[in-house]
């Protein structure tokens, strides 16, 4: 099972969800995922050259962080780092999201529609739907993309929000992380 | 007192009339006067991200609690601060000037006699309950930006497969089997070139016919339900020589089949042949 997992994200060039290899093995999906951890795991144990990653709602090889200087002399190249703002703007929709640019706006004090065009052009965000209020501003949502270029699996693996007075959406799983900067009430 | 209210928002708009000290000086003591506990905060950055990022790098500076802001002082190292943002002509966005305003605003209600406060449910009265508020909701996200920054960094070390592709080749992620757009549009490509419209005379006249999307549709459903379970290759769905607004109108009948879910493409390999189906007996009936 092992080796023809490996062959299968070999080949694929994307994140292959789990119930796709199930799929494409005529197996459990389950017997997968334990398949799939197992493999991870000899990667990493062995040091090659590459490893697994659960990513973007699916399972992927890539190359391990050592070999970054070899390949990157080979000529690979990455795109250029986000800025400030538009990690901040990104920070913004991820948690909040589905949320409109003046939302956005109203958060960091200062506009974000240039920074939301970068944001659109690297297909981190993405227009899903218009709030059915007056002016019918567009709503934004982060993508499969995003996920992907921060090497995450799934958006609850973002931090949770610090607490503060005023209630804000945190997610379900938020566990207090010990680095609360506001005193704990009542 | 008076110095603050005289940098107040009308000055922001021109230069101040005495620009003390040298123009280009970053690190001009903020606080002239009075021996407040607060250093004077250096700033090696020139611009901020926004106005509540400075309000916050001056709190942070002065080592005060955002639930405590000593007004006066912050409004008037905020102030300064945007002074010197003109003085490197940065040119000041009004979005900084609109919470100067509110610094002022409340700064001038503080001065106000009021009803002793109780430190922990007075926050209703205080003037600065507001900007508390917005300043938390905007430091809560602080954090999440340095640890997309480390991801960022993390992510950069590491390469896929699909890194190594032509930028604009990368697709996004479809099932095994089914057409991308773009797939289609290629193949409708292929076919306009293969019918040699391309060299066609522009001035050509074509006969013209009653051709309608829905018969264009219906047709297609026609030939779809006749072929059944072995599809349709997509190129005879053309039948060629033909005019390209027969091609164009086909190929259009066929996407919005598609759309409304009454045709199915599917190509097995990349470059091999696209078949349509019809969706199901059932709905083929439906079709009119």
């Amino acid at each position: 099972m092992q080796a023809a997992l490996e062959a299968l994200l070999f080949v694929s060039g994307e994140p292959v969800p789990a119930a796709d290899l199930a799929r494409a093995l005529l197996a459990e999906e389950h017997i997968v995922e334990a398949a799939l951890r197992e493999l991870q795991e000899r990667l990493a144990e062995q040091e090659g050259g590459i490893q697994l990653l659960r990513i973007a709602n699916g399972w992927q090889l890539a190359t391990r962080p050592e070999h970054e200087e070899v390949i990157a002399r080979l000529g690979a190249k990455a795109a250029s780092r986000l800025s400030r703002p538009a990690l901040e703007t990104l920070a913004i929709i991820a948690y909040r999201q589905p949320i409109t640019i003046p939302e956005i706006d109203a958060v960091r004090g200062t506009s974000a529609s240039g920074v939301i065009k970068t944001l659109l052009e690297r297909r981190l965000i993405v227009e899903a739907g218009r709030r059915p209020t007056p002016g019918r501003p567009a709503l934004y949502t982060t993508t499969q993309d995003f996920l992907h270029y921060f090497a995450i699996s799934d958006l609850s693996e973002l931090p949770p929000l610090e607490t503060s007075p005023t209630p804000a959406p945190v997610p379900a799983e938020a566990v207090a992380d010990g680095r609360a900067a506001v005193p704990a009430e009542d | 007192m008076t110095t603050s209210l005289k940098a107040g928002p009308a000055s922001l708009t021109s230069k101040p009339p005495e620009a003390p000290g040298s123009t280009l000086s970053l690190h001009r003591p903020v606080s002239r006067h009075d021996g407040s506990p607060g250093v004077a905060p250096h700033f090696v950055t020139a611009a901020f991200e926004g106005p509540l990022e400075l309000l916050l790098q001056l709190i942070r500076a002065n080592r005060v609690e955002i639930y405590n802001i000593p007004i006066a002082e912050i409004t008037e190292q905020y102030l300064a601060a945007l002074e010197r943002m003109e003085d490197l002509d940065l040119g000041v966005a009004g979005e900084y000037v609109l919470i100067a305003a509110t610094l002022i605003e409340i700064k001038s209600r503080m001065l106000l006699p009021q009803p002793q406060l109780d430190e922990t449910d007075g926050d209703a009265e205080d003037p600065r309950a507001e900007l508390v508020a917005r300043l938390l909701e905007y430091q809560q996200f602080q954090a999440p930006v340095e640890t997309l920054r480390t991801w960022e960094a993390e992510r950069r070390a590491i390469f896929f497969r699909e890194a190594m592709d032509v930028a604009s080749d990368y697709m996004l992620p479809l099932a095994q089997g089914e057409v991308e757009v773009s797939q289609l549009f290629q193949a409708l490509h292929r076919l306009l070139s293969d019918a040699g419209v391309d060299e066609a005379p522009v001035t050509a006249v074509t006969p013209r016919k009653r051709l309608s999307l829905r018969m264009k549709m219906m047709e297609v459903v026609r030939r779809l339900a006749r072929a059944g379970e072995s599809g349709v290759p997509f190129s005879s769905l053309f039948e060629l020589p033909c005019a390209r607004y027969e091609i164009v109108l086909t190929f259009l009948a066929l996407l919005e089949l598609l759309k409304l879910g009454k045709a199915r493409a599917t190509q097995l390999e990349i470059h091999d042949e696209i078949l349509v189906f019809a969706y199901s007996r059932d709905e083929i009936a439906g079709v009119r």
